[in-house]
């Protein structure tokens, strides 16, 4: 008898394919489709059963507009490095498709001055609905709650919050990120410093402790379960109405060890708002931030957030060159000599 | 191997690995300088001090020159710039910003050596503008030169064409024409290439026509908490403006809070 109790997969089983549970539709045969197949290697990760599929009108269009996006940016890329395979592969991480420049406000700019930004940004956002609306049906065709597309739409929530409404309030495309890997990470250390740095946004760092909260109840509780498994622990589901022996030898761990502990269903209730709070407090931090506050460190010391702290240098000793009228001349015509 | 070994031995491997990874060894030295709690605070690795200091020693002057006698002007031809010092002083000036600018070329650098008074070589043009704008700096100029004032071994040290500075060029020429012209695909805004005038960052490569030849204002922070109207400065000029700021910060060899 192999040890199941393990932090890697020690065991696979092998089994006929499983097409789902039969929901008594004249639907199920055509929204499941393709043969499945087992791979032993993704068996390792998850499950070894890849199958059967179903893409239907919406995954369709969803991933057709997709890929037009996603080949709008990779061909603006491509163009940037003279369509250079090698060149595309040493600089993708620097590459990106820019928003246009602010004077073009809230109009479409021509394309090769940011238009392209805004279809790839149309595209892109299209399909992501789509999906989204996708993942909604799927769910209800399965009967299942709608908590997965919700989660999603928390996700959705700060994309569009990024790079559609705060744009549109702020009166500029020129407000949103590129679409590259390195660049929209320098958007967002600008985005901080322009706005006086968003670490004293309470949104923000609100998001913050959510997003670490996620990932340490997520360890939490993936340890737990895991630790209780030879015990059954796995069956979580069942454990929420007959606890057993797993549940309560979990529950008295974290009681004794912090003294209070969740249950089997509470704590993925923990999980789903923690994740989910992450991006909506996010993306009510970043839609505050240049529309209703401008300097989010003088705002939390304004609200005794943050002390207010003293000058590194004396203001008295140091002159701001911002006030000096003195113009450097340029020394060849302040006194030119005869040549 | 059982599967514990291989961990355990995976788990060493990564750690030597991210110990590679970070170049320098301890110990270093940290100097506060802002309030504490900032973390306004300057690591110093003492090794790589020492070798920065060898690399800063300023060249011994040569001794005073006496002001008297006839000047310069009245001596030598075409002394357009420094007629008005003492023929010693003029002299022991030449010999100073030989060993501040060319100290491997010599006189000929700029002169030619069969008549020293004409202005045949373009670096002898380029010098006299040189020794122009310096003289403007140190007269004009002292809210930010003070009383220190600048010689031509500020910017030089000892090569005609200032060296690289950690990677940072000592000099720049303007981008030019930056509008794109490629087609109708490819606009890059000026930035997302590995560049090294902003450290190998994804910033605006060229931070400095902007604010040096144009007068981009590089302040981009509210002077209050709320939006008033009067910041008209938006993300992508904070980009040009942090493009400098990591210049800057790595021709120095200094963190941002320096």
């Amino acid at each position: 008898m192999p040890e199941y109790q393990n932090i890697f997969t020690q065991v696979q089983a092998h089994a006929p394919s499983y097409p789902g549970v039969p929901l008594g539709r004249d639907r199920d045969t055509r929204e499941r489709i393709v043969e499945p197949i087992h791979v032993k290697l993704l068996g390792w990760f998850g499950n070894a059963q890849i199958g059967p599929i179903y893409l239907g009108f919406l995954g369709v269009a969803a991933v057709f507009f997709f890929l037009v996006g996603f080949t709008t940016i990779g061909f603006n890329m491509l163009v940037q490095v003279n369509y250079d395979p090698i060149q595309f592969i040493r600089q993708l991480f620097w590459l990106a498709l820019e928003p246009p420049k602010p004077e073009y406000g809230l109009k479409l700019a021509p394309l090769n001055e940011g238009g392209w930004w805004n279809l790839a940004g149309f595209f892109i956002t299209a399909s992501i609905l789509l999906w989204w609306l996708r993942m909604y049906r799927r769910a209800v065709a399965l009967g299942m709650g709608t908590h997965v597309p919700w989660a999603f739409a928390a996700a959705i929530w700060l994309y569009l919050v990024l790079g559609f409404i705060r744009p549109v309030l702020m009166g500029s495309w020129s407000e949103a990120p590129p679409f590259g890997i390195f660049p929209h990470l320098d958007w967002t250390a600008a985005f901080s410093i322009r706005y006086g740095n968003l670490f004293y946004n309470p949104f923000h760092m609100l998001s913050i402790a959510f997003l670490y909260g996620s990932a340490l109840l997520f360890a939490m509780h993936g340890a737990t379960i895991l630790a209780v498994s030879r015990y059954g622990g796995e069956r979580e589901i069942e454990q929420i109405v007959d606890r057993g022996t797993a549940s309560e030898r979990a529950a008295l761990f974290w009681r004794w060890t912090m003294g209070f502990n969740a249950t089997m269903e509470s704590v993925h209730r923990w999980a789903w708002w923690f994740a989910v709070l992450t991006c909506v407090t996010g993306g009510i931090g970043i839609l505050l931030t240049g529309t209703v506050v401008d300097n989010w460190y003088l705002w939390a010391v304004k609200h005794h957030v943050a002390p207010a702290y003293p000058d590194v240098w004396d203001p008295a000793q140091l002159v701001d060159p911002a006030t000096l009228s003195a113009p450097v001349v340029d020394p060849a015509t302040a006194s030119a000599p005869a040549n | 191997m059982k599967i514990h070994q291989l961990i355990r031995l995976g788990l060493l491997a990564g750690a030597a690995s991210l110990l590679a990874g970070c170049g320098e060894r301890p110990p270093v030295d940290m100097v506060q300088h802002g309030y504490r709690g900032t973390g306004m605070a300057q690591v110093y690795n003492p090794r790589t001090v020492a070798k920065q200091a060898d690399l800063n020693k300023v060249p011994v002057a040569l001794p005073a020159a006496p002001d008297e006698g006839p000047r310069a002007k009245e001596i030598y031809k075409n002394v357009q710039v420094l007629g008005d010092l003492s023929v010693a002083a003029f002299t022991r000036h030449m010999a100073s910003i030989t060993q501040w600018v060319a100290p491997q070329q010599g006189c000929v650098y700029c002169h030619n050596p069969a008549n020293f008074a004409e202005d045949s070589k373009y670096t002898k043009v380029v010098a006299r503008r040189m020794i122009q704008m310096t003289q403007y700096l140190n007269a004009n100029w002292t809210q930010h030169v003070a009383e220190t004032g600048v010689t031509c071994y500020t910017c030089h040290r000892g090569y005609p064409n200032p060296q690289a500075q950690n990677g940072q060029k000592a000099y720049w020429f303007s981008a030019g024409d930056t509008a794109h012209k490629g087609g109708m695909l490819g606009w890059r805004d000026g930035q997302n290439e590995p560049a090294y005038s902003v450290a190998k960052s994804s910033l605006p490569n060229d931070p400095f026509s902007p604010f040096l030849l144009g007068s981009q204002n590089i302040r981009v922070q509210s002077q209050h908490a709320l939006p008033m109207g009067d910041n008209e400065q938006n993300i992508k000029n904070t980009a040009w403006t942090y493009g400098l700021m990591m210049h800057m910060s790595k021709s120095l060899g200094v963190n941002c809070d320096y």
